[in-house]
């Protein structure tokens, strides 16, 4: 009973922090119509900022806040530098380009913080365990980010149903000539969009950091699942990206942490033993074909242009 | 006019300069470009089977390293179990990535454009973590082929000059069996939907049953590579489908120029040679590699094939 | 009567709260051409698209030559003989003109899953194209990649290509569009000429057009056949005159 509710809020916070990078994926790709595979770099840094500014203030909020902004900017440079003259082109070009600048930066990295990886320590008041059911405990950390990343779907769910910006970018991404014709800013819009894109995958790698270790090719594992997760909920929609994300968290963890002992009643405990860690790791993927099989266009399509 | 004659002449020169390399790495003493070479000739196959879905049929395969994997554990796998035979080890390779081609071909081909990108990169990925937990296999640290393929004699792999040519004679048999593909019946039905898929199904052309061939067919082709690769470099890991070897081999694609015949041979030799080239002045030649990927793209549209001024499709 | 070639029986589609075809029923006979017209938004390329198969109707039944045909994709109705232009001209722009006409040809000439042989060499295949190229008067511009062709020289080739499949039935949705007056009366002459091949399902706004060439006229007004008749009948018809002045609708003509 323990193991179950451990695993399965350890599941939904994996799920919620995939959330935090497919939502900034999917609103990129729905709205500037740009696939962006650097988006698990910025996922980096956010990390490799966060274990920075930490270490250099001292102080674990502070840090991360600093590290949040350094990724935000860090976005927002890079879309101006690079990015912006890529809208508009084939998706093979936008491929091709940042895949060129996932080898920058993991390149970048390597020369400015080394190959070794670093580690990000918690505060002592992060690591107390937290009684969250009677009997049961869990870590303050991890329950933290379920809640700052439950905050985050909140406000942005808010932030693009109710608000004038979030209506911008729901006619963006609905009719881009429209929201040109009305004489709105749309590179400023753009930017935006692409910064607040980078600051949620900057908050999802510096979140994770202190539970990994921070190096360099940590983002492109995590944003192949972001892919998946898109596939799944249906490209350029936050909900489906939202419940995706929470779906396949899920199905990682639970994988992994009961399909070895289930294998172990069917099979003989070594052809179980050999088999489950391929099987678990080959669940999310298999989800997806069946969602390809069923739904192609994924869960939750956004409105079709 | 005369553009078309220099892109035939530099092909011509290169492909001359791959024939005649042994030659000049024995007169040199310089064992280490035949090693480097054989290394671009396979990836050159692989690129090329890469540019027949790709360049011709439109689609944009992210996952194209899984055929090298698979290709290459079939021969490690069956070495390890003791099956030492090329001619069982080759087949079975073909067999294996035609099998995983069809079976991801079949469900990737259900989508299109940006998803098609994503899963079948996905699907590589899966690949790669299957390899990872192959435990009796070596897992993440690989496999060791302690032998190489055995031709009962007829070839002997680990002479580098005669694994040397297999590899060339390969890439060229690959090269020449596009080039009749894509001008047989078959091949116009592929392009055709590339260009327009609507028109070819209202023509009467059901558009996935050829597409799906197509992708089979290059992920056969692509799992002779593998198998190659793992006999060049008597190890095979999950490393070689990780999909940023995906991702070199479509920069190697559209760095050639899409869609033309011999692109993907070009630019196999222009990107690792490059890669070599940089790596050899900085122990960060990605800083300056990643920038310029950037650049092509940007600038550099239609490849080395286009800067010839060749445009194969007129 | 015999049974006619393509009959639609009560054929209806809806977007949302719009019926955009409802309860159309049509049937063309073999040798007929059967002109359909009506303002914009009538339903008539809705129409045509359930008729090729891009989009299926939720009622209703066509049937070609007295086969159902009303679930079949695309493809498989092009095989049993009915050839469609596009209004929006849709073609191959990176192949030449005898290519597009050849590969037409070539989805009903055998299996295309042959990997060896050099198509663009094949005789039968190649004469085909010709043939329907010279059917349109394009012979000449066989070799053109069809991205540098003029407007009115693309209708022509999309004439070609639905000729090359030796269609029973052709559907030329707005073969006119677009064009030029020559160009105009060139098609109007084409079309004369063909039709004595091939019956034809023709959705045309270029009423001139439409009257000299039609057999048979049905108007569509809101996704109904208001009227269906010959095109002295439909002339005279008073339904159709309100139709048309009533939605203050202007017959446009390009001259």
């Amino acid at each position: 009973m323990l193991l179950v509710v451990e695993q399965f809020l350890n599941g939904l916070q994996f799920g919620l922090l995939l959330f935090l990078l497919a939502a900034g994926l999917t609103l990129v790709f729905g709205i500037m119509d740009l696939v962006n595979l650097a988006h698990g770099s910025l996922y980096m840094m956010g990390a490799y900022f966060a274990a920075t500014f930490v270490a250099w203030t001292g102080n674990f909020l502070l840090g991360a806040l600093l590290a949040l902004g350094a990724t935000l900017v860090l976005g927002i440079v890079l879309e101006v530098v690079a990015l912006r003259h890529l809208y508009g082109r084939d998706h093979l070009d936008h491929v091709l380009a940042t895949f060129g600048l996932i080898l920058f930066f993991n390149e970048a990295v390597r020369l400015i913080w080394g190959p070794a990886g670093l580690a990000l320590p918690l505060p002592p008041w992060l690591t107390v365990p937290v009684p969250i059911l009677p009997g049961i405990y869990y870590p303050a950390y991890r329950l933290a980010i379920i809640v700052v990343a439950l905050l985050v779907a909140l406000l942005l769910y808010l932030g693009v149903m109710r608000t004038r910006i979030g209506m911008l970018i729901r006619a963006g991404a609905s009719n881009r000539e429209m929201i040109g014709a009305l004489g709105i800013n749309i590179k400023l819009l753009y930017t935006l969009v692409f910064g607040l894109g980078a600051a949620l995958a900057g908050l999802a790698g510096l979140m994770q950091a202190p539970i990994l270790t921070v190096q360099i090719g940590m983002g492109e594992n995590i944003l192949i699942l972001a892919f998946v997760i898109i596939v799944i909920g249906g490209i350029g929609s936050i909900r489906g990206a939202f419940l995706a994300a929470v779906f396949v968290g899920m199905i990682d963890t639970l994988g992994r942490a009961f399909l070895p002992n289930l294998l172990r009643q069917i099979l003989s405990s070594t052809a179980a033993s050999t088999a489950a860690p391929a099987l678990s790791s080959m669940l999310i993927y298999l989800l997806m074909a069946i969602v390809l099989v069923v739904r192609p266009e994924g869960l939750f399509p956004a409105n079709r242009r | 006019m005369k553009a078309l004659s220099v892109s035939k002449a530099v092909t011509a020169l290169v492909l001359a300069g791959l024939v005649l390399l042994p030659l000049y790495s024995q007169l040199s003493g310089n064992i280490f470009i035949l090693t480097l070479f054989t290394r671009i000739v396979i990836l050159a196959l692989a690129a090329a089977s890469l540019n027949l879905i790709m360049g011709y049929g439109g689609m944009m395969s992210f996952g194209h390293a899984a055929y090298l994997g698979i290709g290459g554990y079939a021969v490690g796998i069956l070495a390890q179990e003791g099956v030492g035979s090329g001619f069982i080890q080759f087949p079975v390779a073909l067999a294996a990535s035609a099998l995983y081609a069809l079976v991801i071909g079949a469900l990737s081909l259900r989508t299109r454009g940006v998803y098609f990108i994503m899963i079948t990169l996905a699907f590589a990925q899966m690949a790669y973590y299957v390899a990872s937990g192959l435990a009796r296999y070596g897992g993440d640290d690989g496999l060791t082929v302690y032998k190489r393929s055995d031709f009962f004699g007829l070839i002997d792999l680990s002479s580098r000059v005669q694994f040397y040519y297999l590899c060339l004679a390969c890439l060229f048999g690959v090269v020449f069996l596009i080039w009749r593909i894509v001008n047989s019946r078959f091949g116009l039905v592929v392009q055709g939907l590339r260009s327009n898929e609507q028109r070819m199904q209202a023509i009467g052309f059901p558009a996935k049953r050829y597409q799906l061939v197509c992708f089979v067919i290059s992920g056969t082709m692509c799992g002779l590579a593998g198998a190659l690769l793992a006999n060049n470099t008597d190890f095979v890991s999950p490393a070689v489908m990780y999909w940023t070897r995906s991702g070199d081999l479509m920069v190697m694609v559209i760095l050639g120029g899409m869609g033309a015949l011999f692109g993907p041979v070009m630019g196999a030799v222009v990107y690792l040679l490059l890669e070599e080239f940089l790596s050899q002045i900085t122990e960060y030649w990605a800083l300056i590699m990643g920038p310029l990927l950037l650049l092509i793209v940007l600038f550099g549209r239609g490849g080395i094939m286009g800067l010839l001024g060749r445009a194969d499709r007129g | 009567m015999a049974e006619p070639l393509l009959r639609v029986e009560k054929l209806v589609r809806r977007f949302g709260g719009i019926t955009a075809t409802d309860h159309v029923s049509l049937d063309v006979s073999a040798g007929e051409l059967h002109a359909i017209i009506g303002p914009n938004g009538a339903g008539k390329t809705t129409l045509i698209s359930q008729l090729t198969g891009h989009l299926s109707p939720h009622a209703g039944s066509v049937s070609l030559g007295g086969r159902d045909i009303t679930y079949l994709p695309a493809y498989r109705r092009c095989a049993l003989g009915l050839a469609r232009s596009f209004q929006i001209t849709s073609l191959l722009l990176d192949f030449t003109a005898a290519d597009n006409v050849a590969l037409a040809a070539q989805a009903h000439a055998g299996t295309s899953f042959r990997f060896f042989a050099d198509a663009r060499k094949e005789r039968g295949l190649r004469d085909a194209a010709h043939a329907a190229l010279d059917r349109v008067g394009l012979s000449h511009r066989a070799d053109v990649v069809v991205s540098r062709l003029s407007h009115g020289e693309r209708r022509e080739l999309e004439l070609a290509v639905a000729l090359a499949s030796k269609p029973k039935i052709l559907l030329l949705d707005e073969p006119m569009a677009g064009l030029g007056a020559t160009e105009s009366q060139r098609m109007v002459k084409l079309l004369q000429d063909l039709r004595k091949e091939v019956s034809i399902v023709l959705v045309e706004h270029d009423m001139p057009a439409v009257f000299a060439l039609a057999d048979r006229i049905s108007v569509l007004v809101y996704g109904r056949v208001i009227a269906s008749g010959d095109p002295a009948a439909i002339r005279g018809n008073d339904e159709v005159k309100r139709a048309y002045l009533g939605d203050q609708h202007v017959v446009t003509r390009h001259d």
